[in-house]
């Protein structure tokens, strides 16, 4: 009890030693401890058991056994694994810069559009508050061949032949990617007009006395100044895409990814692995694949695109 | 008889124990996953159930189908979880390999009874000599078609084919195309995805003359002359007949159900959906026979099983349960509430059932039906409509496409079979 007494009492002879500064940077700890801990129990734990279970052989039910790089080596000899491989940066190389200029052009325009302007924002942001669920089913029906296929019927009463869209093996990943590039465009064209916005209206005013051309102002103004705004998009963008899930999951629930994996991206064969095989060593050696592929890809877009 | 028996059984312990027992009543919990019209049946067998052994109490608990499993194990290596539960025959070895499930107690589930009176396809849970499952119902494939279509083309709506040559008649006669060419309504439903794999892979290739695996199911063996027969009949619907489409109205079953397709070949557990049409009349047949007359048909089934978990009276209270679930009388609810079949020879095959004009034609094919043993259900389906997709869409060689799918398969079953 004496014991108990006298480290509360040091205790509290501790706590009165420091200065205010260092109870402050004390309190601050302490209320950050709860965010970390949280964050390191629910992100970081799990990321580390990843890595320990890609070593292992666990199909859920049977006790995992110690196998090496065995997972591994199996991904690099699938084939299929390349092949999705190769859909996740197709997603990631055609889905980033079409939706980034697209938005990019849409909020240049927008930006200069006073009648309707909430109005007509607030449409362009409508789709990103659906579900991806609903919209992949509503797109995946446009798809469909005549007699109920929107885009179909319209192409075939003009006379064209039909496409096979989603039962084709070149053309599902596009099919897939556009309702993607779609939904996603709300978002980035409010990002880009509170951009835009934030540049001082001062430079273009100069400009303008000066006598310089839009072209010219767009590219020696406009873009430099949202070169922050255009980073935090390009890095967002390519982190969903890489992720694509809900889209192409949907869109292709029968035949998951498409006719001969020709739209399963990374994450759905994570999915497939994990959940109906059940073989989540190979799984987790997907996942650590994804993650060191989303890691480069992060870290060389700062990179590239850092102040100089 | 048995299951009956050990209901008068369980009763008289019962009624023997009746006195303050009420007090120490044995609970025991059952798992399904989530469909309406089985929760619906199983609550109505808890009721009777627990109305005949009023010292065991059954908690029913279910899962989204997408779960099920993982929460099957997370729960059971923890000690947790159900006393009875229900899965998928195909998902037989895993449990069995991970300890999950124990065997059926032969005391309570004598095999010669169990022999009699199933099925041949309940042969499917045995193990090692030990059967591990047994179904209540059993799903099988036929033939659904359009009657108002048939009569449309001048075919007899009461007669529907009875052989492939037939099938094909029928379905020649009742497409339905613009003058573009683009279909408007299918003369036989072209569904990979849907049962169609099914229909290839234990039907259409046993009536060329093959087989899918070997006995042992460790062999894929469909990479034959029979193989490539079987799938260029198949894709040939669509390739040179043009009678179908892969993929038309997204669905084979939202082709059939809008009134689109003359012609589908799709489970007993279709009937509920095909319930709902009322826009036209359906009949249903066997599936077509070859043109020697052989017949063929893939049925599945869900099975309840005893988990490791229960010992002494909670052991006991599951095995009365089990017996219960098993007896004609269940049987006879689940085909009346859900629209399986009876997996009892004697409660399936009443006169009345029989001459029933939508269970009939599936009935009679349990009698040669074939059940599938999967390892790996989801992949080695991915790999059936791989096979077909580089037959349709890439235009492969039927040979060419059957060897790469036997390639990929076998790899599937080595991998399983090798630990």
């Amino acid at each position: 009890m004496t014991a108990n007494t006298q480290v509360a009492r040091s205790g509290g002879r501790l706590w009165q030693g420091l200065s205010l500064q260092q109870k402050q940077v004390v309190w601050a700890w302490a209320f950050l401890a709860v965010p970390i801990l949280f964050y390191g129990l629910i992100r970081f734990y799990p990321t580390v058991e990843a890595f320990v279970i890609s070593t292992t052989n666990w199909n859920l039910m049977s006790s995992p056994s110690f196998v090496g790089l065995a997972n591994f080596k199996r991904l690099m000899a699938d084939p299929v694994f390349w092949q999705v491989f190769r859909n996740t940066f197709l997603y990631l190389l055609i889905g980033t810069p079409v939706s980034l200029v697209l938005a990019f052009t849409i909020a240049y325009h927008l930006d200069r559009v006073r009648f309707m302007h909430g109005f007509i924002r607030a449409l362009y942001f409508l789709p990103f508050l659906t579900t991806a669920t609903a919209m992949a089913w509503v797109w995946r029906w446009f798809y469909q061949p005549v007699p109920i296929g929107l885009i179909n019927d319209v192409i075939s009463s003009l006379g064209f032949s039909q496409q096979p869209f989603l039962r084709s093996t070149t053309q599902a990943l596009p099919a897939v990617l556009a309702p993607a590039i779609w939904a996603g465009l709300g978002f980035q064209v409010v990002i880009f007009l509170a951009g835009l916005r934030a540049i001082p209206t001062t430079y273009y005013e100069a400009a303008r006395i000066d006598g310089v051309s839009d072209f010219a102002i767009l590219r020696k103004i406009t873009l430099p100044l949202l070169k922050p705004t255009i980073i935090f998009l390009v890095v967002f963008s390519s982190i969903g895409f890489l992720r694509i899930f809900d889209q192409v999951y949907n869109m292709t629930s029968g035949d998951p990814g498409g006719p001969l994996n020709a739209t399963k991206p990374l994450v759905l064969m994570i999915y497939q692995t994990a959940f109906s095989s059940f073989d989540m060593g190979y799984a987790a050696a997907q996942t650590v694949v994804l993650f060191l592929v989303l890691l480069c890809v992060s870290l060389l877009q700062l990179r590239l695109l850092r102040d100089r | 008889m048995r299951g009956f028996r050990g209901l008068v059984l369980g009763v008289l312990m019962s009624v023997g124990a009746i006195a303050g027992a009420r007090a120490q009543a044995v609970e025991i919990e059952y798992w399904q996953y989530v469909f309406d019209a089985r929760i619906k049946a199983m609550n109505e067998l808890i009721k009777r159930f627990e109305a005949a052994n009023p010292g065991i109490k059954v908690k029913h608990t279910t899962f989204p189908y997408a779960d099920y499993q993982t929460k099957i194990a997370a729960a059971v290596p923890a000690g947790q979880g159900p006393d009875v539960v229900q899965l998928y025959y195909g998902w037989l070895d895993n449990f069995v390999g991970a300890k999950f499930i124990q065997p059926l107690p032969r005391d309570a589930f004598p095999h010669d009874v169990i022999e009699k009176e199933f099925y041949p396809i309940v042969q499917t849970m045995k193990r090692d000599g030990e059967y591990y499952g047994l179904p209540t119902a059993v799903r099988t494939l036929a033939l659904f078609y359009n009657k108002k279509l048939f009569q449309e083309a001048g075919l007899d709506p009461n007669k529907p084919p009875q052989t492939l040559d037939e099938y094909l008649e029928a379905a020649k006669k009742t497409v339905k195309r613009d003058a573009a060419g683009n279909m408007l309504s299918a003369g036989a439903v072209i569904d990979m995805p849907g049962q169609d794999l099914h229909w290839w892979r234990e039907v259409l290739l046993r009536q060329m003359g093959g087989k899918p695996y070997s006995d042992d199911n460790k062999t894929v063996v469909y990479d034959s002359e029979a193989g490539a027969k079987a799938l260029n009949w198949y894709a040939d619907l669509q390739r040179v007949h043009k009678v179908g489409q892969a993929g038309f109205m997204d669905e084979g079953q939202a082709a059939f159900r809008a009134g689109r397709a003359a012609m589908t070949v799709d489970g007993s557990f279709r009937l509920g959906a095909f319930g709902g049409i009322k826009n036209f009349e359906w009949g249903v047949a066997e599936l077509p026979a070859s043109a020697d007359g052989k017949r063929s048909n893939f049925a599945s089934y869900w099975v309840n099983a005893i988990t490791a978990k229960p010992t002494g009276a909670k052991l006991e209270a599951t095995k009365k349960f089990m017996a219960f679930t098993t007896s004609p009388e269940a049987m006879q609810v689940w085909l009346d509430m859900v629209g399986e079949l009876p997996a009892r020879k004697a409660a399936a095959e009443t006169e009345k059932n029989l001459s029933h004009p939508i269970y009939g034609p599936f009935l009679k094919a349990l009698n040669y039906s074939q059940a599938t043993v999967f390892v790996d259900e989801l992949a080695q389906r991915q790999v059936g409509l791989d096979m077909a997709n580089r037959v349709f869409i890439q235009n492969q060689d039927a040979k060419a496409s059957l060897a790469e799918a036997a390639k990929a398969e076998q790899a599937i079953l080595d991998r399983f079979y090798k630990k």
